[in-house]
């Protein structure tokens, strides 16, 4: 927590050094009324100066709760300006932090609790912030100050205020202990709750096929019964809140006048007991603020714990520091051969991890040539292909870019050689141009043209033409206005505007049918064809006309070589290519049905 | 993921977070309030008891300024202090009558407290309880619902329902109704008692709040387009974030952050100046709310001083009207806010009724034809069968076959072909538009669901397990299967030996942290399906997502499982099914050649071209 107030700037310190000020202001005010009270009370019980004495505290009066109105307006335009600055200038810090991360601590958080620390976590600091602040200020000094002028008063009436706090306390207490713990078990046992039903929805088709209706029925039944019984208990427990609070207001109430009664009986004279009188209607006044003080203070109990789990989430953002160093190469040295990767004995395994998911990893892909990469599931395909950009980092072993170290050069000047297609294609808010034209590269203008050529070559031209808009249709949120294979298309498109050195593509092909497959393909190499290219694939028709295909099973190397080598020598390839051969359209796939 | 987003946090206190928030407006506030209010029907007789001991805690409190100011009265008169006519006297305290007020008054606040605390349980009671028959009837229907509803609707929208709608009905009507019953009672009660009381001070005190609340509204009504404008940015920066973190590689590999950081901070900052704005409006509320009950506080003493001082009134009075005014300003805030949390809640009871009345499938209780499982043939067979997703597009026109029992059929055709509608369509998961499949003779649609689902067992692509022990996973929704029938399937699919190598054994519990593969996974679904021991089965792509190790031992598994069964195989490899005795190769949604191996080849299809490709050479 204390974190989020290293955010404040000198601005918002005076702020707060102001409304501290405010709030005691505010404070005295609200305590001074009762003294009005008390003096109008023994004016209007004796007699005294009639009207203009009553008129002028009276106004009086009126102009503490004006004061005590208008300093808590100063004190909340404060606090609002601090808590918007805190928020504004904590989720721009997460954000930075976050866009510095690389794959290790995204994946280390889950992109979605990521989201959830830069949004609601930051909200709910804010919140607690503007709404809190005050109330943390004003309740200890209001609850001492109405002490103070309490205790000097009367003994037996203090005493009256004190169990009333203490009755009020002591509920709380209870309630803080017994009825807690329960409302976490609540939030348990919804999760419970909505795991069944999802479980349940999610195998709707086994359910059914099981005749299974009624056993997951009972099970949620099970599971409703289980939350129903807590929440009852909750807000059985919970309702008794508000009619003790009532009671014990009123109850103060009375309790000050019985006591009082008494005390006045036992005062000789008419005047000491007009003055006793006075005292004993302010002084329900001030013991009303005391009740209310320490009902602020319970407040603050309430609140501040789940701020704090917001902050202390926000701070482990903070905290963390991104795994990936930026190098000092801005270009490649003169002389460097253009367009080549290399991976030198790669190995790599996720930090923690026991096991390796790549098994020293040895290939090169000269200028122009095409390398592909296949094998089952989490053999680790993409993770080679997410080395080459610096996602991950490799464990053992180098990974080389022009013959020089991905490590040794700035992101931004390794980013600029690599145009990245990734395997689930990523949309933006804006225009087909705006994601096509994506990002910057140092030395290269993206022009209208070069949108065109690039949609052209990714097969897109048909469909974005006929978007209301064309090229500048809008794309929405997470591209959900277009089909997947457009998505996908355009993605690819973004890669081809960039006129990169080294394709990635991650499985970028497999959402696309066969024919568009193929046609993207070969629009890829006759329009960029001097650029080299890493493909992970799915289908072995995709990579068929590689250069060099590499097998990977397990994160190990089983065969390295082209299609015909692959085919004679490597079993899992021949697995692999006869396992799918019922899904390819061999025969549209041109090179490959030549000596068919 | 590692939290859940979509559930808002709950906890004490955490129905009502003061503050700005989006106010959600039902399409039509009276007709799901209606529905809502038929739903809860059993509980009426009760939350009018409820609502009774509410106004009678309400009519206790309204008394008691009355006999407080009594109380004052007879304390005043135990003495006389008037200076300037020399008067100063102490006179006897009546104290049996002081006695009498307090135990009165202690009697009228206790009573107050019980009644309201009684409504407080009832209505907690029965708030709670129906939540529990909403969840119910929710998760009743998702079984009645026929499976294209769960096709076209996310289990996120389902799933929000269930939890996130319930609890906000649950939430709103247990503090809305009662505050909104009470706000009124109170706020009449205590205009009648004041005017009853003295009319002057009866005027003073509601003109005093009124003008209070008059220019409290018109400066929140100023407030309510900052409020409008921070949620608007805070939805646009939320989106930003989301659309940043998920595209977070592409930012990186095409060197967008500083594009993406400045349009951050350029929602930022808008974000920024109106969050500060509709902050400081809504922290403005308590002040002017004080403020209202400090300027009716103080025109009720001034005045009542100045009549007291003319000897209009007593100072009890005086006494009692402070408190009326404290019981006549808080009701009006409350009424404001107990409509605005009764419109979430019908948005919410609007949500859950929209679900609840989505059509079911076809009641089927009249239906006689019956086949026992465990004397069925099985013979398969598909006459002119006619059938589309959406009946104006129909994708399988005029499909005939025939399957004799133990018959193996296979299904093949590329990705995207429509094989799992053979699936939908045998298990009517869906219902055929024309023709029929009958089985056995009897065609499917004369008999139950159940009893057609009694007949396969099922294995399908994607893995479902749940929360549970290996052996609650194999043995499922069948009853009285001993652990030997247990240990003899998880053997027969060769998971035996993983099993006992498990710190529990069958006892482990498959939950997120639980490591099993994915080819594992799919082998205690077999077993599962060798447990429900049908006369049928199905089996759909179940190697697709495993390594090729894995991929031979399900293939043997499944050998096991297909012994002696009709069984509808979808599969990728040809290789598998070549000694199927019927093959129906799908293209497009369609059927489009059907035949055995042989018959296939010769015919020099579609199916050939697929089938030869294999030995092609490149």
């Amino acid at each position: 927590m204390l974190r989020v107030f290293k955010t404040l700037k000198w601005r918002e310190w005076i702020f707060a050094v102001l409304s501290v000020g405010f709030i005691v202001l505010q404070v005295w005010l609200d305590l001074t009324m009762p003294d009005y009270m008390e003096k109008i009370t023994v004016l209007a019980v004796s007699g005294t100066g009639a009207g203009g004495e009553i008129w002028k505290n009276g106004g009086l009066m009126l102009a503490c709760a004006l004061g005590s109105a208008l300093s808590s307006v100063v004190v909340g335009f404060f606090v609002a300006r601090i808590a918007a600055a805190v928020s504004f200038r904590l989720r721009s810090r997460v954000f930075e932090r976050v866009q510095g991360y690389s794959m290790e601590e995204i994946n280390r958080f889950s992109t979605a609790s990521l989201i959830t620390r830069t949004t609601n976590d930051i909200q709910q600091v804010q919140m607690v912030i503007s709404m809190g602040l005050q109330v943390m200020i004003k309740a200890p000094i209001l609850a001492v100050w109405a002490i103070c002028k309490v205790v000097a008063r009367n003994w037996q009436w203090s005493a009256a205020t004190a169990v009333a706090v203490g009755v009020m306390l002591a509920m709380l207490l209870v309630i803080l202990i017994a009825v807690f713990p329960k409302f976490r078990r609540v939030q348990k046992l919804t999760d419970n709750l909505n795991a069944v039903t999802r479980e349940n929805l999610t195998g709707v088709r086994v359910v059914r096929a099981y005749n299974a209706e009624a056993y997951q029925q009972e099970k949620f039944e099970g599971a409703n019964l289980e939350l129903t019984r807590t929440q009852l208990f909750t807000a059985r427990a919970m309702a008794i809140l508000i009619p003790v609070m009532t009671m014990v207001m009123s109850g103060l109430t009375l309790a000050i006048y019985w006591i009082g009664a008494y005390l006045i009986d036992d005062l000789p004279t008419g005047a000491e007991r007009s003055v006793l009188f006075g005292q004993m209607s302010a002084f329900s006044g001030y013991a009303m603020q005391v009740v209310m003080a320490f009902m602020m203070l319970t407040m603050i109990f309430i609140v501040l714990p789940r701020a704090m789990v917001s902050a202390r989430r926000i701070g482990e953002v903070l905290d963390t520091e991104t795994s990936i160093r930026d190098g000092a190469l801005t270009a490649s040295p003169a002389g460097a051969p253009f367009g080549t990767v290399e991976f030198r004995h790669v190995s790599f395994k996720y930090p923690d991890a026991g096991e390796y998911v790549l098994h020293d990893l040895s290939f090169k892909a000269e200028a122009g040539q095409t390398v592909a990469f296949i094998g089952s599931t989490g053999s680790g395909k993409s993770t080679a292909l997410n080395l080459v950009p610096r996602f991950y980092d490799a464990t053992e072993g180098e990974v080389l870019v022009d013959g020089v170290n991905v490590k040794d050069y700035t992101l931004r000047a390794l980013h600029d050689k690599i145009g990245y297609v990734p395997q689930r294609a990523v949309l933006f808010t804006g225009t087909v141009e705006s994601n096509v034209a994506y990002g910057e590269k140092d030395g290269h203008e993206f022009t209208e043209q070069g949108v065109k050529d690039a949609v052209h070559v990714a097969q897109g031209t048909e469909f974005v033409e006929k978007m209301e808009g064309g090229y500048k249709a809008h794309v929405a949120r997470g591209g959900t206005n277009v089909s997947g294979g457009q998505k996908q298309r355009l993605a690819i498109a973004r890669a081809v505007c960039r006129k990169p050195e080294i394709y990635l593509f991650d499985d970028s092909f497999s959402a696309l049918d066969y024919k568009t497959d193929r046609d993207l393909r070969s629009a890829l190499r006759r329009e960029t064809g001097g650029a080299t290219a890493l493909i992970v694939a799915q289908r072995i028709g995709t990579i068929r006309d590689a250069d060099r295909i590499v097998v990977l099973d397990e994160g190990r190397v089983v065969g390295q070589g082209t299609h015909e080598e692959l085919l004679r020598t490597c079993e899992v390839y021949r697995e692999i290519a006869y396992s799918q051969l019922s899904e390819e359209e061999l025969k549209t796939d041109g090179e490959g049905k030549d000596n068919g | 993921m590692a939290e859940q987003t979509s559930v808002p946090r709950r906890g004490p206190g955490g129905g009502h977070s003061p503050g700005p928030r989006a106010v959600e407006k039902p399409k039509n506030f009276k007709k799901a309030m209606g529905k809502l209010v038929l739903f809860i029907r059993p509980y009426i007789a009760l939350i009018v008891i409820a609502l009774l001991f509410a106004v009678a805690g309400v009519v206790l409190n309204l008394l008691g300024p009355n006999v407080l100011s009594d109380l004052t009265e007879v304390i005043q008169g135990a003495f006389v202090y008037l200076p300037e006519q020399g008067l100063d006297l102490a006179l006897p305290m009546d104290t049996a009558e002081v006695l009498r007020l307090c135990i009165l008054l202690t009697v009228l606040y206790g009573a107050g407290l019980l009644c309201s605390y009684i409504q407080g349980l009832i209505m907690a009671s029965v708030t709670q309880k129906n939540s529990r028959n909403l969840r119910t009837a929710i998760s009743r229907k998702i079984n009645l619902l026929p499976l294209q509803y769960f096709d076209t609707h996310s289990v996120g929208d389902v799933l929000s329902r269930v939890t996130n709608d319930v609890d906000m009905i649950g939430q709103t009507l247990n503090q809305s109704v009662v505050t909104f019953v009470t706000a009124v009672v109170m706020l009449l009660g205590s205009v009648v008692m004041m005017f009853v009381t003295n009319w002057v001070m009866a005027f003073t005190a509601i003109g005093a709040s009124l003008v209070g609340f008059v220019f409290m509204f018109l400066i929140m009504g100023k407030s309510q387009k900052y409020f409008a404008r921070q949620q608007r940015y805070l939805g646009e920066i939320n989106g930003h974030i989301e659309e940043s973190y998920a595209g977070h590689t592409v930012i990186k590999a095409y060197n967008a952050e500083g594009k993406v950081k400045a349009t951050f901070n350029e929602i930022n900052y808008r974000l920024y100046k109106s969050a500060w704005k509709s902050q400081f409006f809504s922290g403005l509320m308590m002040p002017l709310m004080n403020f209202v009950g400090n300027l009716g506080y103080v025109a009720v003493c001034v005045v009542g001083a100045v009549l007291v001082a003319n000897g209009t009134i007593v100072f009890g009075t005086v006494i009692a009207f402070t408190l009326y005014v404290r019981l006549f300003t808080s009701p009006l805030s409350q009424l404001a806010q107990a409509f605005t949390s009764m419109q979430t809640a019908a948005a919410a009871s609007e949500r859950v009724f929209e679900f609840l009345e989505e059509k079911e499938m076809a009641d089927e209780s009249g239906k006689t034809a019956r086949l026992p499982a465990d004397n069925v043939r099985g013979d398969v067979s598909f006459e002119h069968v006619r059938f589309g997703y959406d009946p104006e597009k129909i994708i399988i026109r005029d499909f005939s076959a025939q399957a004799k029992a133990g018959q193996k059929i296979a299904i093949v055709g590329p990705t995207g072909a429509g094989k799992t509608t053979m699936v939908n369509l045998l298990m009517r998961f869906y219902e055929l538009d024309g023709g029929c499949i009958r089985i056995d003779g009897i065609p499917t649609n004369e008999l139950t669901r159940e009893n057609v689902h009694d007949l396969f067992c099922m294995v399908l692509q994607d893995t479902w397990l749940f929360d549970g022990t290996i052996r609650d996973n194999v043995v499922y929704s069948k009853e009285n299967v001993t652990d030997e029938e247990v240990v003899r399937a998880c053997k027969a699919v060769g998971l035996h030996h993983f099993i006992m190598t498990l710190p529990k054994g069958y006892d482990t519990v498959l939950d997120d942290k639980a490591n099993l593969s994915a080819g594992q996974r799919q082998l205690v679904t077999i077993a599962r399906a060798m447990i429900e021991n049908a006369p049928m089965l199905i089996l759909d792509e179940a190697t697709s997502s495993v390594d090729t190790r894995t991929e031979e031992l399900i293939q043997r598994a499944m050998d096991t499982l297909t012994v002696g069964r009709t069984s509808f195989i979808i599969a990728h490899r040809l290789s598998t099914i070549r000694n199927a005795d019927l093959i129906l190769v799908m293209k497009d949604g369609d059927i489009i050649e059907k035949g055995t191996h042989a018959q296939l080849l010769e015919r020099g299809g579609f199916y050939a071209e697929l089938y030869n490709a294999q030995f092609d050479p490149a």
